[in-house]
């Protein structure tokens, strides 16, 4: 009887000789999906006459930093060292984070557990927030960026991104979970409501802090149109800007090929290494998340 | 001063002055200027709604080819994409822990980089040129004689695009259906076996899928939306706004196109107006669909 649960085989413990068939298309579909982003970190570090030999050869022979290092050096003669372009995205980014997840779980506890006027009217036009593209709004946003005289100030790359939608929605979903026993005791002892959410609620739902903190990472750290839009001065452009304007600098896209591998991967690997660290927080998240 | 934080003032303000000054109100403006002519030196001046009757009846490029191709690519992308999603998603839950994790991972990356990061990838693989690996390959076996221009010739950008956009299309709605897959109670599972359950198919359809609709939800939405924003591959990989021929011009560019490059402020508003009001109903269209009052 137990045997045709077929729904126990869900989560399995080990492996199993049904789960072969799985693995046959998951394991195609993994490497049909990695294959590009392998190919980038062999394509970063092939000298040229790799990059341009006939045919072309996916693995590298005598990897070189040579692409890496030619990065820096048009950077330079662009006249702004790379470790600015660096320095001004680690800034960005890092103050942006930081902002965004204090923003976003505040408010979430506050749509969550306080009691307000309108509470439900602003979740729900939050939830249509959601659906809201970046491009449309890009226009307006501008105006409002320069109405506020923000143009050329980091802040103009930090603010718009901070108050993320997505990341209420998940966040809210998640400290709705929460039982309110643990509150309510916190009270009677005197705690404020910002003590209660400092204190006790803020490290149990470190999982769904951790998952606001990738999506604003990932956000911020690609983000290209505000430095594109907002700032004028080279110097306080990001990373992903730079390497953004590399196939236009080169003027031949083919021929900065290297060199765009090498800043794709560097781009690339600051987001894979979080997800990595904080994967195991993001599911945790993910199992609250949902439209009810 | 927190010993004395209890108003929820103290909570929302943060988060309602950001979401408002850079979300709503930009909305509000976007809707306003779509009923003007504005071309960023001179005041906005209202004209009613000659922009959308133009985009309607006018505007040859908007009917014949960026309407349509929105269309092909949201209808192919999105449903696909959100299908394969939940599929491997399902198939991820069927294995243990610790490859299951591996592969989620892998799979997930693309969308990281919103595919855009990554163009020098498909720059190179379908490059115009015998160096282009696609090109190689193809000449090499000798199924073809002279190099296909992929990125810049219109029957093959389209298509290019579509595979790119499904590359990087398990997301964050991808992660909220694994997870939501596997928090479903066994003992559901049990008791359907016992009333009858005859296969896996449908344990899919009567138990596995019913019991996370909200994550299905989410998904949907984040599908929808996830659609409609990739537009921007299309200039990415043939690099030009517009694409050649049109043949990979999407909404998104359009707007691009009109806002910044002929500075037709009030009229690209009237193209993103339009954009939010596709994507809304359609969301709403996938929530009925689902099941779901809308």
């Amino acid at each position: 009887m137990a045997a045709s649960f077929k729904g126990m085989k869900i989560n399995p413990k080990s492996f199993h000789r049904s789960q072969i068939k799985f693995y046959a298309i998951l394991l195609p579909m993994a490497l049909f999906v990695a294959l590009p982003i392998i190919f980038i970190m062999f394509h970063a570090f092939k000298p040229t006459n790799e990059l341009f030999a006939f045919p072309p050869r996916f693995f590298v022979r005598n990897p070189t930093f040579a692409n890496f290092r030619n990065l820096g050096r048009l950077a330079a003669e662009g006249g702004i060292p790379f470790s600015r372009f660096l320095f001004n995205s680690l800034l960005v980014t890092g103050i942006g984070v930081f902002l965004s997840i204090m923003v976003t779980s505040t408010a979430a506890y506050g749509l969550s557990k306080l009691k307000f006027k309108g509470k439900k009217l602003l979740f729900e036009i939050n939830t249509l927030a959601l659906m809201f593209v970046p491009i449309a709004v890009v226009i307006p946003r501008y105006l409002t960026v320069a109405r506020l005289g923000l143009i050329d100030n980091f802040l103009a790359l930090i603010l718009p991104l901070i108050a993320i939608p997505v990341g209420l929605f998940l966040v809210k979903q998640f400290i709705d979970q929460t039982p309110n026993e643990i509150i309510e005791s916190a009270k009677i002892d005197g705690a404020s409501e910002m003590q209660v959410f400092l204190k006790i609620v803020f490290p149990v739902i470190l999982p769904a802090i951790a998952t606001v903190g990738i999506l604003s990472f990932q956000l911020l750290w690609n983000d290209i149109s505000g430095s594109l839009l907002f700032i004028n001065d080279d110097s306080m452009r990001t990373l992903a800007f730079y390497f953004s304007t590399l196939a236009a600098i080169q003027g031949n896209p083919i021929a900065g090929q290297g060199m765009m591998a090498a800043a794709s991967l560097i781009m690339f690997v600051p987001n894979i290494v979080i997800f990595i660290f904080l994967q195991s927080k993001v599911m945790n998240t993910m199992a609250h998340s949902g439209i009810k | 001063m927190i010993r004395k934080m209890n108003h929820p003032a103290w909570f929302l303000m943060p988060y309602i002055s950001l979401f408002l000054v850079f979300i709503i109100i930009p909305v509000v403006i976007a809707i306003f200027l779509s009923f003007t002519y504005f071309n960023t030196i001179e005041t906005p001046e209202f004209v009613g709604m000659r922009n959308y009757i133009e985009l309607l009846t006018r505007d040859e490029v908007f009917m014949q080819y960026v309407l349509p191709n929105t269309i092909q690519f949201a209808f192919i992308v999105g449903p696909i994409g959100y299908m394969m999603s939940f599929l491997l998603a399902w198939m991820l839950a069927q294995i243990p822990h610790r490859p299951r994790t591996f592969l989620a991972i892998i799979l997930y990356s693309p969308s990281m980089t919103a595919g855009i990061a990554m163009g020098v990838v498909w720059t190179v693989l379908f490059s115009g040129n015998a160096t282009g690996y696609l090109n190689a390959w193809l000449l090499n076996f000798g199924l073809i004689q002279e190099p296909i221009q992929f990125l810049t010739s219109p029957q093959y950008l389209m298509n290019i695009m579509i595979l790119v956009s499904l590359w990087g299309s398990m997301g964050v709605g991808f992660l909220a259906m694994l997870a939501g897959i596997l928090n479903i109670d066994q003992s559901l599972y049990e008791a359907a076996y016992v009333d009858g359950l005859k296969n896996r198919w449908q344990e899919i359809f009567y138990i596995t899928i019913p019991s996370m609709k909200p994550q299905m939800l989410f998904g949907a939405v984040m599908a929808v939306v996830g659609t409609f924003q990739v537009g921007a591959i299309g200039v990415q990989l043939s690099g030009a706004n517009p694409t050649p021929q049109y043949a990979g011009q999407l909404m998104v560019n359009h707007i691009e196109d009109f806002g910044f490059i002929r500075f037709l402020m009030g009229y690209a508003s009237a193209v993103s107006v339009v954009l939010l009001i596709m994507i809304y109903s359609i969301s709403k269209i996938t929530f009925s669909l689902l099941g779901e009052k809308a």
